[in-house]
């Protein structure tokens, strides 16, 4: 057996302090083996160590919640006596060695989380940043590995048979060198059939299924717990490759052998492969498993069990059924031409124990391994960051042509050449696709609709990460909200530099915080997500970049869309016309696009406000008293505007706004807790805003072809809806060809 | 009328053209396993959209050799009604029931969009509840969905009235615009836009009933 030096243990990824930990518990000096499987479990990926501590401030429990954080995935009951299950997870370390098997491999991974638990995925959503298409230096690179993990994407997704209806995609220089891919999966069930990750039954077979174990992806899971270095693009080989076909049979043999009563426990390898899925199995059924390597089908010969045990080979699943029933499990497997074999069994000794021919190789507490990680209270002081707090001098001269640059800006154009890629619409589900504020898709089951969003904003958390983390979740109810949907919980992608550093711990730890503040009072509680730390390179970090995914529920029926439908129609501007000042104008898209510099604080977040304004859209939409609703965001009621005016009936808007607001503010300010209403009732809506406390200013109506704004008469915007449209609809191919 | 719908590994509408058949149309549906021999009694087959086989190869190449194909192609030749949709429709150009072949898109990359085809003929059990000319709005959802076949096929196909439907703005740049055609006998047909997801209210438009509907009044006037 070798000998375990520093250096081995550096390479590893682990601390002097780690390693006595390691020694200690063993009693001994770890087998390479052993090594690995640590190093991999207890890598920041999988053990959470610096966040740990601080996760714990997330609310996560509500009466809908049925399985919180610490499962494949959270489940929410929706009424009727079904459930779903969704999670999101990011997938940005492999995704910028390899950008297509990258972002195809986590939708894989995310969907195997998903299926894991009993429940047929339904719907995907992706949240992606990439550096600027039109970068200097790394333009070229940017636009290479935006279209890669786009096309990857699409590929898994769209193979697989999932539908991918909505998401977000946002540039900033930041994510040059660190592109994130944050997938999200969702899943419906009936809520009597949960399965869990857990072994249990002392004697019960381990059964492995599913793809071949190959040496790809090993330490992939330690590799997305470092920061990149000029080297990193050699670690191509430790990203994994997918195979979305096999996945399909994955996922129609596991559901299919659900229902054989057979099985106890279920968990997929994804990161850190066998090692994570037999220790986390045994550590959460409190048992031990034992399984003998010889018997892991795998995909090319000679590899050792290190490489069989920190193997990410994709399209894997662990199971573990009853004893004696193990050929109900193997026949339908068989019946999807998938593999299928018993590599060990259930023990009580509490010991993750592998053997290799019959030789143990690895033997550790399977509770110490999986959750005796070290946790780290990481030193935090004030967060970094680069912007000054004070606004440069500038006026706004010519709003409608600052209109246009906004409108073609990478983060506001329509992204339609993206999600085009993507079959937003098998399942027959997608009540409303990508495009609008929420993704909508209805369950057939039921007389219920599931309503998603996913919303982060680097730029406002760079300001503040805590105000951005709040903006984030209040966003994303109110995305939900505007399609009418009653928002019940959130998965949540804590994406951050290196926490090592405090200045990033602190950013860390004030997004937590205020992601968890608004949480409790939105009433959407955590149910599962991921952190992805160490988005660094070259010792430049990511811009704080936390992702929330809010679901909420409806009655299914004809969807609320953002497009202005028919002219002629009221305008409301639900909400009121909000607040702004110098400071908080620095985070907009304008200041971004137009001014091309940033400063100040993000938008001011009134949450008892954003929760009445919510309230009182809901109960619009429920009376059908909407003809149109549009939250507003990214370049506030310009922007907003003019995107309800690019549907297909072409319709604009002729608006007077009855405000003294300096005019830059009024059109393009982010405050929020805003919605723009077209209907054809608007004493009715006005009646509904009133009883919620909430201003609902009668702001125009509905015009035929054009976007006119005034203030108190002046014209500030007069354009053609169809050259806005153009400028915004071909703005992002226009960035990719260079 | 009884529908059967053919599940090959990697089918992935083969729940909604089932959902279409039997919800939206109130008709019997059943699925059939790709492994079987024995097409038992169907009124019609339907090959549904998806990646059979992962689409390995080329989509529909693999798909072609599995059993239940040898029993499509005895229950076409016996009359029996059989339509393709997407992957199924590149399953039956593979499979030589249909002429021509369905490359990749002229833009390379995959496109999910609804379209308007225009109905061609209503001289065919899939179009004959339609009216001449009916402009049907159906979503695509492919990348080799681009319709190519020689000259002298498309010549025949037009000749003999066997083009379905055409897309009123070709998105794939198929040759002559077509979106679904037809065999000579007239009881198989492929397209490529999906009516299964416009068969429902819910999806926006009720377009692609049409051709569910057609096959069930063909049928009873059999």
């Amino acid at each position: 057996m070798s000998t375990i030096t520093p250096e081995i243990v550096k390479a590893h990824q682990l601390s002097t302090a780690e390693y006595e930990k390691i020694l200690s518990i063993l009693g001994r000096e770890p087998t390479y083996t052993e090594l690995g499987i640590f190093s991999v479990m207890w890598s920041e990926h999988c053990s959470y160590k610096s966040s740990r501590l601080h996760l714990k401030k997330l609310p996560t429990r509500s009466q809908r919640v049925l399985q919180g954080p610490g499962e494949n995935a959270g489940v929410i009951d929706i009424g009727d006596g079904y459930a779903i299950a969704f999670k999101i997870e990011s997938h940005n370390h492999p995704s910028f060695i390899e950008p297509f098997q990258g972002a195809a491999t986590g939708v894989g991974g995310i969907l195997r989380d998903i299926f894991t638990m009993g429940a047929r995925p339904v719907a995907a959503m992706d949240s992606l940043r990439f550096g600027p298409l039109d970068d200097p230096q790394a333009g070229p690179r940017n636009r290479r590995i935006l279209e890669g993990v786009v096309a990857g994407i699409a590929q898994y997704g769209n193979c697989f048979g999932v539908p991918t209806v909505g998401g977000e995609c946002l540039f900033e220089p930041s994510y040059n060198g660190n592109p994130l891919v944050n997938a999200f999966a969702l899943g419906v069930f009936k809520k009597d059939e949960i399965f869990l990750a857990k072994a249990r039954g002392i004697g019960n077979p381990v059964i492995y299924a599913g793809a071949k174990t190959g040496k790809d992806g090993i330490h992939g899971a330690s590799m997305a717990s470092a920061e990149f270095t000029e080297e990193s693009q050699q670690k191509r080989p430790n990203v994994q490759v997918g195979d979305p076909f096999l996945e399909k049979l994955l996922l129609e043999a596991c559901l299919e052998a659900m229902k054989t009563g057979a099985i106890v426990g279920i968990q997929d390898m994804g990161a850190a492969g066998l090692t994570c899925s037999t220790c986390e199995m045994g550590s959460r059924g409190g048992t031990g498993i034992e399984i003998d390597l010889k018997l892991v089908p795998q995909r090319e010969t000679g590899m050792t069990p290190y490489e069989i045990m920190l193997s990410e080979s994709q399209e894997r699943m662990l199971l573990v059924a009853e004893k004696g029933r193990e050929e109900e499990v193997f026949r339908v497997f068989r019946k999807w031409g998938l593999d299928a074999v018993t590599i060990g069994q259930v023990t009580g000794d509490g010991l993750m124990r592998v053997k290799d021919h019959g030789v143990v190789v690895a033997e550790i507490p399977a509770g110490h391994l999986a959750d005796g990680a070290p946790v780290y209270d990481r030193p935090h002081t004030e967060p970094a960051r680069r912007a000054p707090l004070e606004a440069p001098a500038f006026t706004v001269d010519d709003p409608a042509r600052d209109l246009e640059t906004i409108l073609v800006s990478a983060d506001v154009c329509s992204k339609r050449w993206i999600w085009e890629q993507y079959d937003y619409m098998v399942g027959t589900n997608t009540v409303q696709g990508p495009g609008g504020d929420a993704a909508v898709v209805r369950i057939k089951e039921t007389g219920t609709s599931v309503a998603m969003a996913l919303d982060g904003n680097g730029r406002y958390c760079a300001l503040s990460p805590r105000e951005g983390a709040r903006l984030a979740v209040a966003e994303c109810c109110r995305n939900l909200s505007t399609v009418g949907a009653l928002p019940v919980a959130t998965t949540n992608c804590l994406n951050f530099g290196n926490p090592e550093r405090p200045q990033i711990m602190a950013q860390l730890v004030e997004a937590i915080e205020g992601m968890g503040e608004a949480c409790r009072f939105f009433e959407v509680p955590i149910t599962g997500g991921n952190v992805s730390l160490y988005n660094e390179t070259l010792g430049e970090a990511i811009d704080p970049t936390p992702v929330v995914g809010v679901v909420g529920l409806l009655k299914t029926g004809a969807p609320l869309t953002i497009d202005f439908k028919r002219p002629g129609r009221p305008v409301i501007l639900l909400g009121g016309f909000g607040a702004c000042d110098e400071r908080r104008f620095g985070g907009t898209q304008y200041a971004k696009a137009v001014l091309k510099t940033v400063w100040g604080l993000p938008p001011l977040l009134d949450m008892d406000y954003e929760k009445r304004v919510q309230a009182a859209m809901r109960e619009i939409a429920a009376q059908g008293l909407a003809e149109s609703a549009h939250d507003l965001s990214d370049g506030g009621l310009a922007v907003a505007v003019a995107e309800s005016a690019f549907g297909p009936a072409g319709v604009g808007a002729e608006l007077d706004l009855d405000s003294d607001m300096r005019a830059g503010f009024l059109l393009f300010h982010e405050g929020p807790s805003r919605i723009l209403i077209s209907t054809e009732r608007p004493d009715e809506v006005a009646g509904i805003a009133r009883k919620h406390g909430v201003e609902a200013p009668r702001v125009g109506a509905t015009i035929g072809g054009r976007v006119v704004i005034r203030q108190r008469g002046t014209v500030l915007v007069e354009r053609e809806v169809a050259l806005l449209k153009k400028l915004w609809a071909g703005s992002l191919e226009k960035a990719l060809r260079g | 009328m009884r529908f059967g719908v053919v599940v090959f590994p990697g089918s992935n509408c083969d729940h909604d053209a089932w959902y279409a058949v039997s919800h939206n149309l109130g008709q019997q549906a059943e699925y059939v396993w790709h492994g079987s021999e024995d097409l038992g009694g169907l009124d019609a087959v339907i090959l549904p959209g998806g990646f059979s086989y992962g689409d390995y190869l080329r989509g529909g190449a693999i798909a072609k050799f599995s059993p239940v194909m040898a029993a499509v192609k005895r229950f076409a030749a016996s009359g029996g009604l059989v339509i393709g949709i997407c992957n199924g429709f590149q399953i039956l150009v593979e499979s030589g029931l249909l002429p021509g072949a369905l490359i990749t898109n002229r833009g390379l990359k995959f496109i999910c969009r609804p379209v308007d085809v225009i109905t061609a003929t209503v001289n065919s059990p899939f179009t004959c509840a339609a009216r001449p000319g009916q402009v049907i709005r159906a979503p695509i959802a492919h990348a080799e969905g681009c319709y190519y076949a020689d000259e002298r096929t498309l010549d025949e196909l037009e000749a003999e009235d066997r083009v379905v439907f055409r897309y009123a703005d070709n998105p794939n740049g198929s040759l002559r615009d077509i979106a679904g055609i037809l065999s000579r006998e007239r009881n198989v047909m492929g397209m490529m836009p999906h009516p299964e997801r416009t068969s429902d209210p819910l999806m926006g438009s009720t377009d692609g009933l049409v051709v569910f509907q057609s096959m069930v009044t063909a049928m009873a006037a059999k």
